[in-house]
């Protein structure tokens, strides 16, 4: 528990207890096993390494060695409460359908990503004219998992048009404490190493205050200051 | 109906057979009822106060219900000690394990070789043609009978994990948790083909005399035999055969003549003639013949997801392994596939192994791991932690 990945914490936080929660690339199962053992959720996870699987099992978690590319059409329609995406989503090979399966399998997803607008990354490319390597994105272009990097405008563009609700967004850098931030504003663009989001189908009905308390902030709506503040903006 | 039950090995392993009276006939898919009933099983461990902790066993086609417990034939261990036994996954101390042999087989089930209440001749090719699913029906008569009402788990790799997708399909309300080995939710063509070959070359020795052999007093031992050489390839993967033999001779140089000059040749003629003696023609027609017929999503309007449909509450296992052609891992992801469309909430491993099919009986530390794993995470949420 000490050494609690930051984007762990704030899940921890924000899943409802016994809760349904898928993991897709759940690697060993830590957050799974986190979420069971903190919050009673009923886990399944998916991933393709074998040796990621059979640690799940051992652990006694619900896993399926499968690709998160291939393997979510076969989950049926809202089987679960909450699909996690822990900063995987830039490694998929169509982030687009994947966040649409996240959200058909589940109520909301919890997708957390690199921020490539970042102002090291600006920096890094402005400066060297390099490829980025910095402490969210450490390793060189040829060896890289990452093959979709975008930053927080991007994303959000994309939730846009995939009609998505953004109900919750944090900021994670490296150590510090998560920081609840509306995530089409500027600054947090230059300043956000990675971003947490909890998204939900602006379709869907939306969901009693009490359950949409995702983080921590007690009986306030937190999903009105990114949410309503954008749509506001975006009707004028 | 009357239970023989006779103290085998060991306090804790009890052997015997369930004779099932005329009036309880086990109703096959073909139509046909199968009376009187007998079905020869092995139990380990003890029934708990709450019937709770019983395990079914589910064998592949030339096992039996000696699962963990010497053979009285062979006088070897029993086939899937690895997995059964103090300190092992499925531990008696633990478990209530049952094993039985499937009908249709040779080793004190109702089967071909026994004898028919019609003619008071052994049944030969008059015995019904049966499927998994009239094995499972039979299996379920037993553990009925044995007064378990709920399975904690049914386990089987191969023909034995096809009995077990079938338990899940037509009794998931018996089933608390469920674990498919290298199995396949139907018979491909290719597995169709190989079991056909086996099949015509029992038909084609002479001594087979269109299955009415023991009133002849003879055996189709060469026939069975080659069936069961070409029925072992299949159960290993290219690389286990070359890494075990490659081309090694039997002596130095080469007979020029048809003698067993390799190692693989002797080692197949060796896996056939001690296959004769504990096996039986007509059962191998028969089993293989319900492996054929086996497929899952027929009865279901060809759909997989629905025949899980029923089984939400039951906690699946599916496994299978990386070199295993024979039901190679893309039909553990079908079935997987299945069970998530379904609902169902399913485990799925593909463990990377070179042993081919075979690997489920073998030494396979992340098998074991799997199972263990899984195994004690159902205890607990069953409570038998």
């Amino acid at each position: 528990m000490s050494v609690l990945r930051e984007d762990f914490r704030e899940i921890l936080r924000l899943v409802r207890p016994a809760a349904r929660v898928l993991d897709v690339g759940c690697g060993e199962g830590e957050l799974l096993e986190l979420l069971t053992r903190e919050k009673g959720v009923d886990g399944q996870g998916l991933e393709i390494g074998q040796a990621g699987v059979s640690a799940c099992l051992a652990k006694g978690l619900a896993v399926v060695q499968g690709d998160g590319d291939r393997d979510l059409d076969y989950f049926p329609t809202q089987a679960f409460d909450y699909a996690v995406l822990s900063k995987t989503l830039q490694q998929m090979r169509e982030p687009a359908h994947v966040l649409s399966e996240l959200l058909r399998i589940a109520d909301q997803a919890v997708v957390s990503l690199p921020n490539f607008g970042h102002w090291r990354v600006r920096w890094a490319l402005l400066a060297k004219g390099r490829m980025p390597e910095t402490r969210a994105l450490p390793e060189p272009w040829w060896s890289t998992p990452n093959i979709h990097l975008c930053t927080l405008r991007d994303f959000t563009a994309l939730c846009r048009e995939l009609d998505l609700r953004i109900d919750a967004c944090s900021a994670l850098s490296g150590g510090k404490p998560a920081r609840p931030i509306d995530p089409e504003k500027p600054i947090e663009n230059w300043r956000s190493e990675s971003a947490l989001f909890l998204l939900s189908r602006r379709a869907a009905p939306a969901r009693a205050p009490a359950e949409v308390d995702l983080f921590g902030e007690v009986a306030a709506p937190p999903a009105e200051p990114a949410a309503a503040k954008r749509r506001r903006r975006a009707k004028a | 109906m009357s239970e023989a039950a006779t103290a085998t090995a060991g306090a804790e392993t009890q052997g015997g057979t369930m004779r099932f009276p005329a009036n309880k006939s086990l109703r096959l898919d073909s139509g046909a009822r199968l009376a009187p009933l007998e079905i020869a099983y092995n139990t380990y461990g003890r029934l708990n106060a709450d019937r709770s902790n019983a395990v079914l066993v589910c064998h592949a086609l030339t096992g039996d219900q000696h699962v963990a417990s010497i053979h009285p034939t062979t006088g070897k261990p029993g086939w899937w000690t690895r997995v059964i036994g103090p300190g092992k996954p499925l531990d008696p101390e633990r478990y209530f394990i049952i094993c039985s042999n499937v009908i249709g087989g040779c080793m004190g089930s109702t089967g071909p070789a026994s004898i028919d209440p019609k003619t008071g001749q052994p049944y030969g090719l008059s015995f019904p043609v049966i499927t998994i699913a009239d094995m499972v029906r039979a299996q379920a008569m037993l553990v009925e009978a044995l007064g378990v009402e709920t399975l904690f788990a049914v386990v089987g790799g191969s023909m034995g994990g096809m009995q077990v997708l079938q338990w899940a399909a037509d009794y998931p309300e018996k089933l608390f948790s469920a674990i498919c080995i290298a199995a396949a939710p139907r018979h491909s063509a290719q597995n169709i083909a190989f079991h056909e070959v086996g099949r015509q070359a029992i038909m084609a020795d002479p001594d087979w005399r269109a299955g009415a052999y023991e009133q002849a007093g003879v055996r189709p031992e060469k026939g069975l035999a080659v069936a069961r050489m070409a029925a072992h390839i299949t159960y290993l993967s290219e690389a286990a055969l070359q890494r075990k033999f490659g081309r090694e001779l039997q002596r130095d140089g080469l007979s020029w003549g048809f003698d067993a000059d390799f190692q693989v040749e002797s080692y197949l003629r060796h896996q056939g003639a001690s296959f004769v003696d504990r096996f039986d023609a007509n059962s191998y027609l028969y089993i293989t013949r319900a492996m054929d017929y086996f497929d899952l999503a027929a009865k279901h309007g060809g759909a997989l997801t629905e025949a899980f449909r029923k089984a939400r509450a039951v906690k699946f296992c599916v496994l299978s392994f990386s070199s295993d052609w024979l039901y190679p891992t893309s039909e553990s992801r079908d079935v997987v596939r299945a069970l998530n469309a379904a609902g169902c909430r399913a485990s799925f491993a593909e463990i990377v192994s070179d042993k081919g099919h075979d690997a489920f009986l073998l030494d396979e530390p992340h098998l074991d791991a799997s199972l263990r794993g899984f195994l004690s995470a159902q205890a607990q949420a069953r409570g038998l932690a």
